[in-house]
């Protein structure tokens, strides 16, 4: 028996009528009585002593409520911003965390950088007293390349961070490493750069603090993929308000692709500044100061060497990459070029040997934290284009040396050198599909006809894995996070039969109020119009981590059956007592209780009924339908899948044309395929963008932001993109209870890599994304 | 956004004796607006073009094509008249910007700005225009100055813009991945007093390709062109493209322009 609207049906999403028919509740549209605007004197400069600051005529200025500094959050007691997850570098040290103030203190280290919070009675008020305000500041010489920074004699970003060094990490085996390279029949080297990107969520981000001087409670409206995280690090770290006073809110969100899960210094400015001014303060983010301020995405420059025995076998790999903190370390920073990043350079291989160094460093730009992939897709763009180069360097087709080399189907549990456990997998399946999708044989009679056309024509695929469904507590504890990442839900009946589900994880964009309620409708029988999700509240949901790293299914989800799971359990002992049988006797399916052997049964909305309604009801048994649950998972999740692009190439004008893109994804049972197809689309698309238009760029001497507007940083439109081949393949995750693994990343993580390679393919020679047509036009006619 | 002043007179005049010293005209405010909002820029009183009907249409009359300043991109694009006059024209007018841009940009706010990247200098130059203001009429070459200045004076405002109909004109752009604006342009006009080719996006103001010209003149065919190279020194160099890339870009799109004209 299946349910309509249940497990894999393409359900369309419930959520969709009121975002496309602007019913939406964002954080701009909300607004308090009283409210005041609040406005950032932001850095001019990329890196100055701030000498003095003088406020008088701003603050006598028309409308101004206040006016804060650097100095009066710290003279209040408010700490700086800090960084979740210890990184240990390879002499036992941990890594450097130098002060992160909300607004600087005595130097600014980027531009935009946070220097004053004028609140006024409106936005332009605000914004003419910021230009009154006078800083006395004392430029220095900044850095923003990563690899200048960490050389000798670079400006000092930090005292704290002694040539610039935030830590020097390591992971693998050397000695085998270099054994393994010793007796290797061929060495294959590369170097890589990958790109700075810029999140650009639809929505930027907003924050409405309010302060209620009676019960003394704070409450921030914001744009936050995780507001518990947000409270307990604004309580615990900052000193706002004890959590019991602070309520943290995220209504509908447009967008975050990570930028959204930190903690950032406007938002937290706000809220202080709502209790000090005893007042609401509005502050939402221009899109001047998004590309300024939200945390930037990759920034790596690598080298790397992949070891072959004579019969292309690989031997060994190693991986040495510099990686761009930016000017301070945001939220999770330091876990994205190590944690996530080193552990998935196995990728779908058996690789005998692996060893991967990171240094990661201080510059003067943006903060870089976790952007859609955060590490996997800079592992899978090492690992994917070294194995497409070795293959040429052996003479191989890049898909048969990748065929050769993956991990076999009956290989798993599989622990690779990386300290991962890939726990399922069926990698030859999906990149076999993928080959026939696009029709990977035909190849050379298209380039062919291509070559008469006077155009280039080229292949290349990616076989990308990655871990989601972060994360088990204990192993991410171990590997220095400072919180556990389990996740919350409730499910509760109302007496009239509809539910309401809190999710500790949230919705920004990925479809939970469909996704979540086609659970509940499976498992229970209830119609979906009858299930509402609550997320984003932290007065209402118990606690949650919030939604990143594709978790909010595999863990989110899961920990939604675990609660149904306790509805059954509770419904069963009510069915049996209205039945009169015994509870070993009650069977369930999707909402219906029966007594075996007889055709007497109850529907879920009775049950809930009578447990509201307890006039007839077991003795030994609490009244009420609402169950709750917390899961922490027992391991990642890895889904897998290889993507193969095929490009098409001006050689005129060095313009990129993708003419085909076959995907074929492995994400385990899937709940909502249109969603699935949806989050596929989305990843491609951003992937493509990394691959041959985004790029954020500094100019080196001043390091002012060059990318500050869409007039220069290239977003991919509808025009940039083919149509999709899609299709999954299904290897259930045995390590949670609905057998998913997440869709959320895998296009962005895939895509770079499988771009760049039939674009290397086409042209012969290597070149780093973005590839711009002058970098292609150049690298087509150097010869 | 500063505060400002607004006026929308009805008439030419009344407009021009609205201007004030830090006042500015306001067509289609696809740049002005966006350098308001910014705070780059910053007016005493605007004065609103947009309810003066005689500064709107599109006029054919035999061997000319006359556009009002006011009249949109996609009035143009969709224009019959422009269609069977000059076809090129009516195209680049369809690929300015994006929708919303060409629902609200002018003819005449886009000229009178002078972007260097922006199409229409091309099309004026190439197709040996005339600009019409309220004061005089000024041949193109001699309108467009440099990086965004024109030879108009303070209060004299752009009215029309007429084009000489050509024997066969044809358009080819390079756009600028991230703003669509012509990283390079090339507009190449065969007309009865011979063949001209203006480059818009690659210097920091249009201008003719002389060479290209001469070439045309006696072999109108892309291969004429494909071979001729513009000098890179004092075309602009940017994070979107080097000089050298612009300079071998002319080449490419004047061939393609020349093939476009058919």
């Amino acid at each position: 028996m299946s349910v309509e609207n249940g497990i894999g049906a393409p359900v369309r999403r419930k959520e969709d009528q009121r975002f496309i028919t602007g019913n939406g509740h964002y954080l701009d549209d909300m607004n308090k009585v009283g409210q005041a605007y609040g406005y950032f004197l932001r850095s001019p400069h990329a890196f100055a002593k701030i000498k003095g600051i003088d406020l008088n005529a701003a603050k006598a200025a028309p409308g101004v409520v206040d006016i804060f500094t650097g100095q009066d959050m710290v003279a209040d007691g408010i700490g700086g911003l800090i960084c979740g997850w210890g990184i240990t570098s390879k002499d036992g040290t941990p890594h450097k965390a130098p002060p992160h103030n909300s607004l600087a203190v005595d130097a600014v280290r980027h531009v935009g950088d946070q220097v004053a919070f004028v609140v006024a009675e409106t936005l332009q008020q605000a914004k003419d007293a910021a230009e009154l305000i006078e800083v006395d500041y004392e430029p220095l010489t900044p850095v923003t390349n990563i690899a200048k920074a960490l050389a000798p004699g670079a400006p000092q970003i930090h005292e704290e961070a002694p040539g610039n060094l935030c830590f020097d990490w390591e992971l693998g085996d050397k000695a085998a490493t270099d054994t393994a390279f010793a007796k290797a029949a061929h060495v294959t080297k590369l170097d890589l750069v990958n790109n700075r990107l810029s999140p650009n969520p639809m929505e930027p981000r907003a924050a409405l603090g309010d302060y209620d001087a009676g019960t003394g409670e704070l409450t921030l409206y914001t744009t936050s993929q995780n507001p518990h995280v947000a409270r307990l690090i604004m309580s615990a770290f900052l000193a706002i308000a004890p959590e019991n006073k602070l309520r943290v809110v995220a209504p509908d969100v447009g967008g975050g692709f990570g930028s959204k899960i930190f903690v950032y210094a406007e938002e937290t400015t706000t809220i202080w500044a709502a209790k000090k001014v005893n007042r609401p303060v509005k502050w939402t983010s221009d899109r001047s100061e998004a590309f300024l301020t939200d945390a930037h995405g990759r920034d790596h420059v690598t080298h790397a060497e992949l070891a072959t025995d004579a019969d292309g076998k690989i031997l060994g790999f190693k991986v040495s990459t510099k990686a761009n903190m930016g000017a301070y370390l945001s939220t999770f920073a330091s876990a994205v070029p190590t944690y996530l990043y080193g552990t998935l350079l196995s990728g779908q291989y058996k690789i005998p040997s692996i060893y991967c160094e990171v240094q990661a460093g201080f510059t003067n730009t943006t903060a870089v934290d976790a952007y859609r992939g955060a590490g996997r897709p800079e592992a899978t763009y090492v690992v994917e284009r070294i194995m497409d180069t070795a293959a040429r360097d052996l003479n191989m087709d890049p898909t048969e040396f990748r065929l050769k080399n993956f991990i076999p189907s009956d290989a798993y549990p599989y622990e690779t050198p990386v300290i991962m456990t890939y726990d399922a997998g069926d990698y030859a399946t999906a990149m076999n599909m993928a080959k026939d999708m696009i029709d990977y044989s035909g190849f050379t009679a298209r380039k062919a006809k291509s070559e008469a056309n006077g155009k280039l024509r080229g292949i290349g695929s990616a076989a990308y894995i990655e871990a989601c469904g972060i994360a088990p507590s204990a192993a991410v504890g171990s590997l220095g996070a400072g919180v556990g990442l389990w996740e919350s839900a409730e499910v509760r009946f109302n007496p009239t039969g509809s539910v309401t589900v809190f999710t500790g994880s949230h919705s920004h964009g990925q479809g939970h109020e469909t996704t979540f309620a086609q659970i509940i409708s499976d498992k229970l029988g209830v119609d979906i119009n009858s299930v509402e999700v609550v997320h984003g509240d932290t007065d209402k949901v118990p606690f949650g981590m919030g939604t990143y790293g594709s978790r909010s299914l595999a863990v989110g989800g899961s920990a939604i059956v675990k609660a149904v799971d306790k509805i059954v359990e509770k419904s069963k002992k009510i069915a049996a007592h209205l039945m009169e049988a015994s509870v070993e006797d009650i069977e369930h399916e999707h909402g219906v209780f029966s007594v075996a052997g007889t055709d007497k049964k109850l529907t879920m909305g009775e049950i809930a009924f009578a447990a509201y309604v307890p006039h007839n009801y077991p003795a030994d048994l609490e009244p009420g339908m609402a169950e709750n649950a917390f899961y922490d998972p027992l391991n990642f999740t890895f889904p897998a899948g290889t993507h193969i692009a095929e490009v098409e190439i001006d050689p005129a004008t060095g313009v990129v044309e993708i003419v085909d893109w076959a995907a074929a994804d492995d994400f385990g049972n899937i709940i909502n395929p249109m969603i699935v197809e949806g989050q596929v689309h989305g990843g491609v698309a951003q992937g493509i963008g990394q691959a041959l238009l985004e790029g954020v760029q500094y100019d080196e001497e001043s390091g002012q932001l060059l990318t500050g507007s869409y007039m220069d940083y290239c977003m991919p439109r509808a025009d940039n993109l083919p149509s999709f081949r899609i299709a999954t393949t299904n290897t259930p995750c045995p390590s949670n209870p609905l057998g998913v693994k997440g869709c959320g990343e895998a296009g962005a993580i895939a895509a770079p890599a499988a771009l760049m390679n039939a674009i290397v393919n086409a042209i012969g020679r290597d070149i780093d994304m973005p590839a711009t047509p002058e970098k292609v036009w150049r690298a087509i006619n150097t010869h | 956004m500063y505060s400002f002043d607004y006026e929308r007179p009805s008439g030419v005049n009344e407009a021009a004796s609205a201007l004030g010293e830090d006042d500015k005209f306001l067509a289609g405010g696809q740049t002005l607006l966006p350098t308001l909002k910014l705070r780059l820029s910053q007016v005493d009183k605007l004065v609103d073009l947009g309810a003066i009907g005689e500064l709107k249409g599109i006029a054919k009359s035999g061997s000319e094509l006359t556009i009002g300043a006011m009249t949109t991109h996609v009035t143009v694009a969709n224009s019959g008249d422009v269609k069977s006059a000059i076809p090129a024209l009516g195209s680049l007018a369809a690929h300015i910007g994006d929708a919303q841009v060409r629902n609200r940009g002018t003819i005449g706010g886009s000229i009178a700005n002078n972007d260097p990247a922006a199409d229409y200098p091309a099309a004026l130059v190439a197709l040996g225009a005339t600009v019409h203001t309220n004061k005089r009429s000024i041949s193109a070459e001699d309108f467009f100055v440099d990086l965004f200045e024109t030879a108009l004076e303070d209060d004299e405002l752009v009215t029309k813009v007429s084009f000489p109909i050509p024997e066969k004109a044809g358009y080819a752009k390079f756009p600028n991945p991230a703003s669509r604006f012509a990283l390079v342009g090339v507009f190449v006009a065969k007309t009865a007093s011979g063949v001209r080719v203006a480059v818009t996006g690659a210097g920091p103001s249009v201008f003719r390709q002389s060479d290209m010209e001469a070439a045309l003149g006696s072999n109108f065919a892309a291969d004429a062109v494909s071979g001729i190279k513009t000098d890179a020194s004092g075309l602009n160099s940017d994070i979107h493209a080097s000089a050298d890339y612009r300079s071998h870009l002319i080449s490419v799109m004047a061939a393609r322009a020349v093939t476009a004209a058919g």
